[in-house]
């Protein structure tokens, strides 16, 4: 009995780190496998490192992947034309690399921004922005993320990146943000 | 003898059109309703006189005089005369009708006339003031006030609302405050000033976001909008008082609208997955949904008889401006011209709407009147003007502007004329919210 439980703690600990492995290049693949099946008990400590975010010198290959992946989710921001919410073919594509990594780590809940330049009245601007971020989030769950794990707000035209009075700035803002609460 | 014929007929002609303004004087409106800002009525107001039993100095005299001159003169229906152009000796000047010469002020255009006799004894005032119609040589309002010094500008705005009560018989907006939005703390918090700029204080001190600030109709609540909890939630505070309810559903909870006289608002919520306009109770339970159309409605301002709301809804494509009757549910598109029309505000008169259009990268405020639908432009090539909002008589409108730069609270005329600045914060200050008029605290 206590093998079996042994034997299901080990897979448990496996399956993910497999998938993470195989989002990461190609090239780093065969080294990390062979690390995580000759020791097991190192897996939680990979997936607490992660979470801290810390780079040393010492920080493995898989590592770095992973956290340039988490890094690429949070910083790959999608944008919208003037008074629209739709997305456009590059925004899918973001979205489609996101949807991957919310897959990837399917423990993780995220809070999708919906910003707006702004031209345009602020309460306008407030329904809008929740229109982007509702439809961000419609295309994550269409591609099978489940709809409890993200979470919408919108911020209308109030905290914009670029402060700037210019139809650079303005696009900047029109945006949607996905950020780990 | 045809002569003669052609001369009575012009005299005939000629004499009533003599006697004809003396018939109209009697009869005349002192202002013109429809547009009471084409022609102001030149008025003049001395430096008050002391009264007999004391001996108030010239500062405070001339303090009082000065208050109740700015205080007329924000209403916008009056041409203060100057001063240096009084006939009379400027000190003690008589006070009541016998004494008074009304041939000096007639004969230097003024149409009315305001006197002020004050008692100043230690940090008590008694205060006598008159109005006068100058023509008819005729008291038309006299009032006298006492009280502690701090009083003093109470006492005047008093005064001034049975002035503007005689004249248009409306108490006008003395009692009236604007709530807005200023940044000076390093955040959205909202601010309440007086209808004139005077004394503006911090409401909100929450160092979130803060937007959308509105009146209840006894002046007793402020509903909002607030970042607090990290998502936009109504909140309804007390302005004395600890009493506050918060409308925290899913989704957005936006820009709140108190129905006219009742403890009941409308307000933008989304957590049926649509942006609707539900009725809600003062103390945030929802009583019905007044839209149905998918798509986002927001924005509501209410018909003074509160039988209808304007919004702004995006259901043909952009957004514009729709008036709902709440009775018979029909909806009817208000605004036609340009692809961008929002913050739509009812006139507390019922007849007209002011709102906000993007043009070519520019906000600026228009007035439409419900029955023509024809819209005017009231600001023009003075960057941008947004947010307008109705004084309670419906006589002016506050903007923001931000046609100095940084933006700020303006003042215009219904017609769109006399634009000003109401006061001058640190930060920016926007989205004023003009107060009902609460008859004498």
């Amino acid at each position: 009995m206590r093998k079996n439980l042994w034997i299901g703690l080990v897979m448990l600990f496996l399956i993910p780190v497999f998938l993470f492995t195989v989002s990461c290049a190609q090239q780093e693949v065969k080294d990390t496998a062979e690390e995580t099946t000759t020791e097991p008990e190192k897996a939680p400590e990979e997936t607490a490192t992660e979470a801290t975010k810390e780079v040393t010198p010492d920080t493995s290959a898989e590592e770095r992947a992973i956290m340039a992946a988490r890094n690429m989710f949070l910083s790959e921001d999608v944008y919208f034309e003037f008074d629209k919410s739709t997305l456009d073919s590059m925004s899918q594509d973001i979205l489609s690399r996101k949807a991957d990594w919310m897959r990837d780590n399917s423990d993780v809940v995220v809070s999708v921004e919906g910003h707006c330049d702004e031209r345009g009245t602020n309460e306008y601007n407030l329904a809008l922005g929740e229109r982007r971020a509702e439809s961000v989030k419609s295309f994550l769950v269409d591609l099978g993320i489940d709809a409890y794990r993200i979470s919408t707000v919108s911020y209308g035209e109030e905290r914009p990146v670029d402060t700037g009075h210019n139809e650079e700035a303005w696009a900047k803002n029109r945006r949607a943000h996905c950020l780990i609460p | 003898m045809r002569k003669y014929f052609i001369k009575t007929i012009c005299l005939a002609i000629f004499l009533p059109l003599l006697i004809m303004p003396g018939l109209c004087w009697a009869d005349y409106d002192y202002i013109d309703i429809k547009n009471p800002f084409l022609r102001k009525i030149p008025i003049a107001i001395p430096v008050f006189s002391s009264l007999p039993d004391s001996k108030t100095k010239k500062p405070a005299l001339k303090k009082a005089s000065d208050l109740l001159s700015e205080t007329l003169e924000f209403t916008g229906y009056f041409k203060m005369l100057d001063r240096g152009a009084f006939l009379i000796n400027p000190d003690n000047a008589p006070l009541i009708t016998p004494k008074i010469n009304f041939n000096n002020w007639v004969s230097i255009g003024a149409e009315l006339l305001i006197t002020g006799g004050l008692s100043k004894k230690k940090n008590t005032i008694v205060m006598e003031l008159r109005l006068f119609d100058t023509f008819k040589g005729k008291r038309l309002v006299g009032k006298k006030y006492e009280g502690p010094l701090g009083d003093l500008r109470q006492m005047i705005r008093r005064f001034c609302s049975e002035v503007i009560y005689h004249l248009t018989g409306n108490r006008g907006i003395f009692n009236s405050k604007i709530a807005f939005i200023s940044t000076g703390s390093g955040n959205k918090e909202i601010y309440i000033c007086d209808f004139d700029g005077y004394s503006p204080k911090q409401f909100t001190n929450n160092k979130s976001i803060n937007l959308f600030p509105a009146w209840s109709s006894d002046l007793k609540y402020i509903a909002y909008t607030s970042y607090l909890k990290g998502k936009p939630d109504i909140y309804i505070k007390q302005l004395k008082g600890k009493h506050s309810s918060v409308i925290a559903q899913k989704g957005i909870n936006l820009a709140p609208a108190w129905v006219p006289g009742r403890f009941e608002l409308a307000a933008t919520l989304s957590f049926s997955g649509d942006q609707e306009i539900y009725l809600l109770t003062g103390t945030g339970k929802i009583i019905k949904r007044l839209t149905r159309k998918w798509g986002s409605d927001v924005s509501p301002t209410w018909s003074p008889d509160g039988k209808k709301i304007a919004f702004v809804s995006n259901r043909a494509g952009s957004p514009q401006i729709y008036i709902k009757d709440i009775n018979s549910r029909q909806v009817e598109r208000l605004t036609f011209n340009g692809q961008y029309n929002t913050q739509p505000n009812w006139s507390p008169r019922g007849d007209k709407i002011v709102y906000c259009a993007l043009e070519k990268g520019r906000n600026n405020i228009f007035v439409v009147d419900i029955k023509s639908r024809q819209p005017i432009q009231l600001t023009f090539d003075s960057g941008d003007n947004e947010s307008p909002s109705w004084s309670p008589d419906g006589s002016l409108i506050a903007f923001s502007s931000t046609r100095e730069g940084p933006s700020r609270i303006y003042i215009m005329t219904a017609f769109g004329t006399d634009q000003r600045r109401l006061l001058f914060l640190r930060g920016e200050q926007t989205n004023p919210k003009w107060s009902p008029n609460v008859n004498n605290e």
